[in-house]
C-alpha cells in the first residue's frame, strides 16, 4: 500500500490542514509506515462481530426537554480572536 | 510555619497536618509551591493558578474551622492537574500553541468536584499535545525531565502531573489516560496512576482526544490517595452523556480485604519478547509478592492483543479528527487572518498544530475519509468487540488481571523519533482503553536505577477491586515510599 502525493493532498484538504510540500511528503512516508503496520487488522477475522462505539454499555442518554443553565453570551465570546458585538466574526463565504 | 516541609507526603499524611493544627491549608500551599519551584529545572509545570490558590486554601480553612466533620479528606490538601482539563479563568492549552491564549469559560466536572472538597489546585502541568504522546516531548512548550533522571523522559502524556507527584511536590495530581497516558508515566515515575473504567468520571471540560477512550483519573504517592480522590470525581454527571448513572460503589472498605484467595490472571501475550530483562524481573518478583499475600497466580491468553495497537492508531485518530475540527480559529484559539475563510482554517491549524497532532489528524481523516472507511475505521471497531470480550473471558476464571504497565523503563529524551517506535511504548495499556476498563500502576521495583510499574485490570466497574489489589501489594512493599534525590543543575 503506497499513498500518492494526491490522496496526501486530498486528506490535507479535507482536514484543513494547510501542510507545506516537505511536511507533504514526510506525513506520506510516516502514513505509509504506519498503514502497513495497521494492516494486521486485516488478519483477524470479524465476519461475525458488530462493531463496538460505546464501550460503557449505555444506549441512550436521554434528559427532559427543558432549558437549564447554560453558558453567558459574555464568557462564550471572551475567547473570540474576531468579534462583532456579541458574535463571532467569521470571513466571507460567498463573494 | 516556614519550617514546614511537604516534600512527598501523601495526602493522608497532610490531612493529619491539618487534623492536629501543625499546619494550616494555607502552610501546606506555600510549602508545596515552594516545591514546585525547588523541580522548576524539570519543567513539569506550565502555570501557577495565581490567586485562585489563595482563595481556594482560605475557604478549606474555614471549613476546617467552623465545620470540621462536614469537611472530607482532600479539603486544604494542594494539588495539579494536567493541562487537557478546564479551570475556569486559568489557562489551559493543552500543551499547544493554538489554544496558548484560550481561558476556558468554565471548569471541568472532576475539577470542580476537588474544588468542592476544598483541595487547593497550585499548578497547571505540562503534557503532550492534546495528550498524544508516550514521552511528553511532543509538548509545544519544551519537554519535562524524568524525577529519577532528568535526561530521561517521564512518560507520556501526562507526563508534568507524574512528574510532580513522584518528586513529592504535591501529593496528589490529575490527568487523562486515552491510550496509557496516566500509567505509563505513572510507571516511569514510579507514582500510582489510576485509570478509573470508561465513564466513571465526568469528561466535561476535558479537551476531548478519543472521545470513546478518554478517562480522567488521579496519581498519587500512595494507592490509598489514589482511591479517595478517585471518590472524589466519580459519579455521573448530567453534562457527560457518556459518564455512568450507575452508582459508584464505596471503595474505602473494599481496599483494606487483601488478596487472600483472589484468583489473579497473567496474560501470556503480555510478557512476550519485547519486555526489557529488568522489568521482567521486577515484574515477576511481584507476582511472588502477591502469591505470598494469599493470590492464585494463573496464566491466561488474550488472544488478539497483538492487534490492539493497530486498532487503537484507528480509532484514536480518527476520533482526534473530528473533535480537533473545532481549532478553526474562530471561536477560540490561534487565529490566522487570511482573506478567505478556508485559508483561514488551513493556516490557524497549520501553524497552530504541532507534527504529532498533525500526523494523527491526518491518519484519523485518511481512516474515515470515503472508500476507506469500512476498511479501517469499521474494521477497527470490530476488532475492538472483539478485545474486550477477551478481557470479559478472562474476567469469568480470573478476578483480575496482573502485568507490567511498560514492555520498558524511562528512556532518554530524543531516542524514539520514528513515530512507530514511540505508539509501541503503550502496547500494555492500550488494550485497557479499548475495552473500557480500570487499570492502574503502581511501582514494583527499579530496573538499572529507573522504576518499573506493575499494572492491575480489573472488570468494567469493578474499580474498587483493582485499587484493592494494587494496595495490598504496595502495602506488602515499600517501592511507593522512594523519593529521588535533588534535581541536578537545580539549586534548592
Amino acid at each position: 500500500m503506497t499513498l500518492s502525493t494526491e490522496q496526501v493532498a486530498h486528506v490535507a484538504m479535507l482536514a484543513r490542514l494547510g501542510l507545506s510540500d516537505e511536511e507533504m511528503e514526510r506525513y506520506r512516508e510516516q502514513l505509509d509506515a504506519i498503514l502497513a503496520h495497521v494492516d494486521r487488522l486485516q488478519q483477524v477475522d470479524t465476519s461475525q462481530v458488530a462493531e463496538t462505539a460505546q464501550i460503557g454499555g449505555l444506549v441512550n442518554a436521554w434528559r427532559e426537554d427543558v432549558t437549564g443553565e447554560c453558558l453567558p453570551k459574555e464568557a462564550a465570546l471572551r475567547n473570540a480572536p474576531r468579534r462583532v458585538g456579541d458574535h463571532f466574526e467569521v470571513g466571507a463565504i460567498q463573494e | 510555619m516556614s519550617e514546614l516541609t511537604t516534600a512527598g507526603l501523601s495526602v493522608t499524611a497532610m490531612a493529619g497536618l491539618l487534623r492536629s493544627g501543625q499546619a494550616s491549608p494555607q502552610d501546606l500551599a506555600a510549602a508545596s509551591r515552594g516545591e514546585l519551584d525547588r523541580i522548576e529545572g524539570l519543567h513539569a509545570v506550565l502555570r501557577r493558578t495565581g490567586e485562585l490558590a489563595e482563595r481556594q486554601a482560605a475557604r478549606a480553612a474555614r471549613l476546617l474551622a467552623e465545620t470540621p466533620e462536614a469537611a472530607g479528606p482532600l479539603c486544604g490538601i494542594p494539588f495539579a492537574h494536567k493541562d487537557v482539563i478546564c479551570l475556569e479563568g486559568v489557562g489551559t492549552s493543552a500543551g499547544s500553541k493554538i489554544l496558548e491564549s484560550f481561558v476556558p469559560p468554565y471548569t471541568a466536572t472532576a475539577l470542580q468536584r476537588l474544588l468542592d472538597a476544598g483541595a487547593v489546585p497550585l499548578a497547571v502541568t505540562n503534557c503532550d499535545e492534546f495528550a498524544m504522546g508516550s514521552s511528553n516531548e511532543n509538548s509545544a512548550y519544551g519537554p519535562v525531565g524524568n524525577p529519577w533522571d532528568p535526561d530521561r523522559v517521564p512518560g507520556g502524556s501526562s507526563g508534568g502531573s507524574a512528574t510532580v507527584v513522584a518528586a513529592g511536590a504535591v501529593p496528589f495530581a490529575l490527568g487523562s489516560d486515552t491510550g496509557g497516558s496516566i500509567r505509563q508515566p505513572a510507571s516511569f515515575c514510579g507514582v500510582a496512576g489510576f485509570k478509573p473504567t470508561y465513564g466513571r468520571v465526568s469528561r466535561y471540560g476535558l479537551i476531548a482526544f478519543a472521545s470513546s477512550l478518554d478517562q480522567i483519573g488521579p496519581f498519587a504517592r500512595t494507592v490509598e490517595d489514589a482511591a479517595g480522590v478517585y471518590s472524589a470525581i466519580a459519579g455521573h454527571d448530567p453534562h457527560d452523556s457518556t459518564s455512568s448513572p450507575a452508582a459508584v460503589e464505596p471503595v474505602a472498605a473494599e481496599l483494606r480485604r487483601g488478596v487472600q484467595g483472589m484468583r489473579l490472571g497473567i496474560p501470556r501475550e503480555y510478557m512476550g519478547e519485547g519486555l526489557e530483562p529488568g522489568v521482567r524481573q521486577a515484574v515477576e518478583a511481584a507476582f511472588a509478592q502477591l502469591e505470598k499475600l494469599g493470590a492464585t497466580l494463573v496464566e491466561v491468553s488474550l488472544p488478539t492483543t497483538d492487534a490492539a495497537l493497530s486498532t487503537y492508531y484507528i480509532i484514536a485518530p480518527a476520533e482526534c479528527s473530528a473533535n480537533l475540527a473545532r481549532m478553526d480559529g474562530v471561536r477560540f484559539g490561534l487565529h490566522v487572518d487570511r482573506a478567505s475563510l478556508t485559508d483561514t482554517y488551513l493556516q490557524s491549524r497549520d501553524q497552530g498544530f504541532g507534527p504529532e497532532v498533525k500526523r494523527r489528524i491526518m491518519l484519523g481523516t485518511y481512516a474515515l475519509s470515503s472508500g476507506y472507511y469500512d476498511a479501517y475505521y469499521r474494521k477497527a471497531q470490530k476488532v475492538r468487540t472483539l478485545i474486550a470480550a477477551e478481557f470479559d473471558s478472562a474476567f469469568e476464571t480470573v478476578d483480575a488481571l496482573v502485568c507490567p504497565t511498560s514492555p520498558v523503563v524511562a528512556f532518554e529524551k530524543g531516542a524514539k523519533s520514528d513515530p512507530l517506535s514511540m505508539y509501541l511504548c503503550d502496547v500494555l495499556t492500550i488494550p485497557v482503553n479499548l475495552a473500557g476498563l480500570p487499570g492502574i500502576s503502581v511501582p514494583c521495583g527499579v530496573s538499572a536505577g529507573l522504576p518499573v510499574g506493575l499494572q492491575v485490570i480489573g472488570p468494567r466497574f469493578q474499580d474498587g477491586r483493582v485499587l484493592r489489589v494494587a494496595h495490598a501489594y504496595e502495602q506488602a512493599t515499600d517501592w511507593h515510599s522512594r523519593l529521588p534525590g535533588p534535581v541536578p543543575g537545580v539549586t534548592a
